[in-house]
């Protein structure tokens, strides 16, 4: 599913990486838990669904080669996020719908999970 | 080559700018995007782990051919039972730490499985030192 579906679908904006939205995002990992995300083993395609919206979020995804991001519940994402993100050639969504809402959405649309 | 970086206790906004460093710098010679993950994961669990529960530190990395070692050494309260510290879910990070994501008694436990030699010492009330090196090629 490509990046762009995924904004109509849950009715989210791009904020970070607008030049790539053709591209095909795998499979979604949900969590708030860093430590859990830095456990991920294959991150090729990955879109991180959080609702932990700071600069270790974005930090993580790094470390983790995950590309695409996508914040629930409509948080603040700050300029020096973005720097982060786009410094790291990332994908950043924000939608105002809830983490469980965005999970169902997604996984109705055919988006399989990590595990 | 050997590089030295300096982290501060509690400086949340640079946490993980080591990591960064390292990770540009593997990327840049040319190791493959796994071993560079890998390292890098191990790297930043413990970076945070020294902005999480100690004063300060130090991280020097040392880089080989077919090797990097990375030395992780802070002053701060230490840890008192390693084996304890090493299990899944112990943790005694603070409120603040858990609102970063983090805390949750995984960092420890991940630092090994990305390591290929794992060497924790610490002296309760002096600082904890981790040292880990991985390999670039299957050995």
């Amino acid at each position: 599913m490509t990046i762009e579906e995924i904004i109509n679908l849950v009715q989210g904006e791009i904020l970070c990486g607008d030049e790539r939205v053709k591209e095909e995002v795998a499979c979604v990992f949900a969590s708030d838990l860093m430590s859990d995300v830095l456990t991920l083993k294959d991150n090729d395609g990955l879109m991180l669904l959080t609702g932990l919206c700071n600069l270790q979020s974005i930090r993580t995804c790094e470390m983790s080669d995950i590309n695409y991001i996508l914040i629930v519940r409509g948080k603040e994402v700050t300029d020096d996020m973005l720097e982060l993100a786009e410094d790291n050639d990332m994908v950043i969504i924000r939608t105002k719908y809830s983490m469980f809402k965005t999970s169902g959405i997604l996984y109705a649309a055919g988006l399989p999970p990590v595990y | 080559m050997n590089f030295t970086y300096h982290v501060e206790g509690g400086d949340f906004t640079n946490a993980g700018s080591t990591s960064s460093q390292v990770k540009r710098m593997l990327k840049k010679i040319g190791v493959s995007p796994e071993i560079v993950k890998k390292t890098v994961v191990a790297l930043y669990e413990a970076e945070v782990n020294i902005v999480a529960h100690a004063y300060r530190g130090d991280i020097f990395v040392n880089l080989e051919d077919d090797h990097v070692t990375i030395v992780l050494s802070d002053e701060g309260p230490g840890i008192p039972d390693i084996e304890k510290a090493m299990q899944k879910g112990f943790s005694t990070a603070s409120p603040k730490v858990r609102e970063m994501g983090f805390g949750a008694g995984m960092g420890l436990p991940n630092i090994k499985n990305n390591s290929d030699n794992l060497n924790i010492k610490s002296e309760v009330g002096k600082g904890t030192t981790i040292e880990f090196t991985n390999y670039f090629f299957a050995q």
